[in-house]
């Protein structure tokens, strides 16, 4: 349940762009997650309103914007979207492919009203 | 609640020597670079502003990346060669560290730093080698982070030219995603797990450099297949380099001391 300690490292983050900005709250924030970031979403959902509480994101609103994961393939440089940290090429079935993207786990923005 | 691993107020994070009270860390002084404080904007929104944006695009993990490049430089600057080693609870990561110690102790200066959730147990154990240990108790928390590993430093003080292990909480998700700032992160994986568990778990696998088969004794009375193993997690990470052996009984312990000898910095 590594998903609290991430809500709680967003809440840092936000704490201190708040105190930059001057401000109480803020009304949304955009996540950036990558499909294979290591990140459940729902597990993220269920954390959140416990891990927000009392901070200037207690009343934001979360929006999450998921990265589809892109492998590219070592041998053929296909690239495709991964399902999993280990689909092989589709065109030549190789096994040795990359994640170009997909790894992401960053807050894109903040929102004051 | 601590804002970098979750532990509750009842739960506070503790640092230790065997044989030493616990230093309990306030885990809201924990984490962050030093001069963060946990307060509140107390400025005045003003209502004349509407909807203004941030464009932040900051990375979530970055104060853990920033402290565990720190320790990654002190440990470059003193020499320190440092293992992170990661595996599902009751691999024998501990068993496989006391049998190192006390095999290489008087060849090579060794330090460790211990990760679980309670009790000085693990320390105690390495403790008995007569090497220099500190144990971290995450309370509530699931892994390691840099943080804790910084703090853990500043107690222990590790020798130059030196190896340090530091052990994991026994977890094969949650360390996968933060780094302490080591050199190599070592998977164990004992025979007694099945040999499908890289595709269960695959972050932890892929962000390892090298993989350690433990138990490799007991092969005859599991259903286990070393090549099965060896294939799925190269499925994942086709860079992880494999060894086999057994810490209890000793197989295959000399290719990984020889890998650690090779792996000592000398001063430039």
């Amino acid at each position: 349940m590594h998903e609290l300690s991430i809500v709680l490292s967003i809440v840092d983050i936000a704490e201190e762009e708040a105190q930059k900005a001057g401000v109480d709250n803020f009304s949304k924030i955009v996540l950036e997650i990558g499909s294979q970031s290591g990140i459940v979403l729902e597990a993220l959902h269920f954390a959140w309103s416990s891990g927000v509480k009392d901070s200037v994101l207690s009343k934001a609103k979360l929006e999450v914007s998921q990265i589809q994961a892109i492998a590219r393939c070592e041998e053929c440089q296909h690239e495709f979207n991964a399902e999993t940290l280990y689909d092989s090429c589709p065109r030549c079935n190789d096994a040795f492919t990359e994640l170009i993207s997909g790894k992401e786990l960053k807050i894109k923005s903040l929102e004051l009203e | 609640m601590c804002t970098t691993c979750g532990c509750g107020n009842t739960s506070y994070l503790s640092i230790a020597k065997p044989g030493e009270k616990p230093m309990n860390i306030d885990p809201m002084k924990l984490h962050l670079l030093d001069d963060h404080k946990h307060t509140h904007g107390h400025g005045h929104s003003s209502s004349h502003q509407q909807n203004r944006i941030i464009e932040l695009e900051k990375d979530i993990l970055g104060s853990n990346n920033l402290i565990a490049e720190r320790n990654r430089t002190y440990f470059k600057a003193k020499n320190i060669t440092a293992f992170n080693l990661v595996s599902s609870p009751g691999s024998g990561k501990t068993s496989l560290l006391v049998r190192t110690l006390t095999d290489l102790g008087t060849q090579i200066k060794f330090s460790v730093i211990e990760g679980d959730q309670q009790t000085m147990q693990d320390a105690n154990r390495i403790s008995a080698t007569q090497i220099p240990v500190i144990q971290i108790n995450t309370g509530q928390a699931c892994h390691l982070d840099s943080d804790m590993v910084d703090k853990a430093l500043q107690a222990l003080m590790p020798p130059e030219e030196s190896i340090l292990f530091i052990e994991n909480v026994g977890n094969l998700v949650c360390p996968a995603m933060f780094d302490l700032g080591e050199e190599t992160r070592v998977v164990v994986i004992s025979v007694t797990e099945g040999d499908d568990k890289p595709l269960k778990y695959p972050d932890m696998f892929s962000t390892a450099q090298l993989c350690l088969i433990n138990k490799i004794d007991l092969l005859d009375y599991v259903d286990f297949s070393i090549e099965k193993v060896k294939e799925n997690a190269l499925k994942i990470n086709h860079h992880l380099k494999f060894m086999e052996l057994s810490a209890t009984k000793g197989t295959g312990m000399e290719q990984w001391y020889d890998f650690l000898k090779n792996t000592l910095h000398k001063p430039v």
